[in-house]
């Protein structure tokens, strides 16, 4: 690993002046992505600051809903019991992800801030306009199996890894921000961006930006949530393709409904098309069947992932009968 | 990139990075009290920095033992535990956060120590496998990985351990397709995998006090 210097501050105004600094900085909260790509020098930083003493971790009840600390363990939200009984999505999702020891180190912001998991961004030897703009995509006509089918361009179609912003975009979470300017809230939907000609930068978050909570609104959609991951092996990989369902039924009708995927863009996906289809229908398989055969309207496959334009409409399909049962 | 870094002590209040280090140094030299004299640097600074090749001084607890250590920021808690404190029973398999060999318990939860770096883990309790005997008495669930043979090799094994021991305290060891859950971030390449299921389950059940 490259060296580093290394920067531990106490408060959130301390951390704010630090990274206006050095603009090159990188905030540490559990390293577990961080570490591992600057072992292997996909990233190097000529700073650490070390952010796990700010008061950052505290999950409560608002007036609309939950406000959860950017520096909560993904463990920590996982099994909280607001969450288990008023977002168990959101549970589901954290549990479908990495292994139990990635979910005690691992943050709610962190989670946010992950990088792909593409190969081609890995190997140093290999292009990567992500990790080296300009220097191409080694996955277009490459190895592409675990790739997007939405919203990707023709610099980069890596897909965003993380389960827990599946889940947070279904749930119309909001991401809040802070810098030396004031504080910012930024709509989950649109905290990530999709790759254009700058798959460099992966979200909004503007330079001298702290994460400092995720909020979530209050919903009806505790009685029909499920979160589904499929992957090559049973737990512990990243998605091929998941599937995150909330729904609200009431006499056997679907009043609301939220769906988004993972796998399969630069950003966890929402599929409002399948959502609009779903609302106001009865909550029967053929209904399901209708609603997920317009899923991947607008989707395209690049060769080895060609398999998830069929695999993401059988998930939703099997994620809403789940839900909806 | 600048050696010096200007802390906002140093542009405020007056305690400036220097001192803070001279006084690290200080403790570690005569070893007087050297909490008490951390503590004051922590509490006249709002910031601990150390530079590029800079070591900067860490406290921390393995197995029950203080350890009173100067780190360079790059050092991994399981290189330190392995290189520096010279408890090579945590083992590096990966070194990236996919096998799970390195996994301890910080103040009781498990992570992945290759993932870690040391100066993240100021002031924790570290418990690695050489922790979990009490003296000649094996750990229950130490007892049970011999007594199912659940190991081959034997590389993964203290972290499995560690996990295992962390999975029943979480108490996801409920049922075997739970332990499989639950234990699915310690990969094993011998196979062993039934036998360490076995062997939670069995410990799980035993009812001890882990």
């Amino acid at each position: 690993m490259i060296n580093f210097d290394y920067l531990r501050t106490a408060s959130v105004n301390a951390t704010l002046d630090a990274i206006k600094r050095e603009p090159r900085a990188a905030f540490i909260a559990g390293g577990t992505n961080l570490v591992d790509l600057m072992k292997r020098g996909v990233t190097s930083p000529p700073r650490l600051i070390d952010i796990n003493n700010l008061p950052l971790k505290n999950i409560e009840r608002t007036s609309s809903g939950i406000s959860i600390g950017a520096l909560a363990t993904n463990s920590a939200v996982a099994i909280n019991e607001m969450i288990r009984s008023d977002f168990p999505l959101l549970s589901q999702a954290l549990h479908a992800g990495a292994s139990p020891q990635l979910r005690n180190m691992a943050t709610v912001g962190g989670n946010m801030l992950q990088r792909t998991r593409c190969t081609y961004f890995y190997d140093t030897t290999m292009p990567c306009n992500k990790r080296q703009a300009g220097s191409g995509c080694g996955a277009l006509g490459g190895y592409n199996r675990m790739h997007a089918i939405f919203g990707a361009s023709d610099k980069c179609i890596a897909v965003h890894p993380s389960d827990m912003c599946v889940a947070l975009v279904a749930l119309n979470a909001t991401a809040v921000v802070r810098s030396n300017k004031g504080e910012r809230r930024i709509p989950f939907g649109d905290f990530h961006r999709l790759p254009g000609d700058t798959p460099q930068t992966d979200n909004q978050l503007k330079a001298g930006e702290l994460i400092t909570a995720v909020e979530i609104p209050s919903n009806k959609f505790q009685q029909h949530s499920f979160y589904l991951k499929i992957r090559d092996r049973s737990s512990y990989a990243f998605a091929l393709v998941s599937v995150a369902v909330a729904l609200s039924i009431e006499n056997n009708r679907i009043s609301d409904a939220r769906i988004a995927a993972g796998g399969v863009a630069h950003k966890p996906w929402r599929l409002l098309n399948v959502e609009k289809a779903l609302t106001g229908q009865p909550a029967s398989v053929e209904t399901f069947q209708k609603a997920a055969s317009i899923a991947t309207q607008g989707a395209k496959g690049y060769g080895q992932n060609n398999f998830k334009l069929k695999l993401l409409p059988q998930a939703i399909i099997q994620a809403l009968e789940t839900a909806s049962s | 990139m600048s050696k010096t870094l200007p802390t906002s002590d140093e542009q405020g209040k007056g305690a400036s990075r220097r001192d803070f280090l001279k006084w690290s140094g200080a403790a570690v030299a005569v070893s007087l009290t050297p909490s008490v004299v951390t503590r004051a640097a922590g509490e006249r600074a709002d910031e601990t920095i150390a530079g590029f090749f800079e070591k900067m001084p860490l406290k921390l607890e393995v197995n029950g033992k203080l350890h009173q250590l100067q780190v360079e920021p790059r050092t991994t808690l399981l290189d330190l535990l392995r290189e520096q404190i010279g408890l090579t029973g945590t083992k590096k398999g990966c070194d990236q956060g996919q096998c799970g060999a390195c996994t301890v318990h910080v103040n009781g939860r498990r992570i992945n120590s290759c993932l870690s770096l040391a100066v993240m883990n100021e002031g924790q309790k570290i418990t690695t496998i050489e922790g979990l005997a009490k003296g000649d008495e094996l750990h229950p669930l130490q007892e049970a990985f011999i007594k199912h043979d659940a190991f081959q090799c034997g590389y993964c094994t203290p972290g499995q351990i560690m996990s295992g021991v962390a999975c029943i305290n979480e108490g996801h060891a409920g049922s075997a397709d739970e332990i499989r859950e639950f234990m699915s971030g310690n990969l094993c390449r011998c196979g062993a995998y039934p036998h360490i299921v076995d062997a939670i389950l069995e410990t799980k059940k035993g009812g001890n006090n882990l």
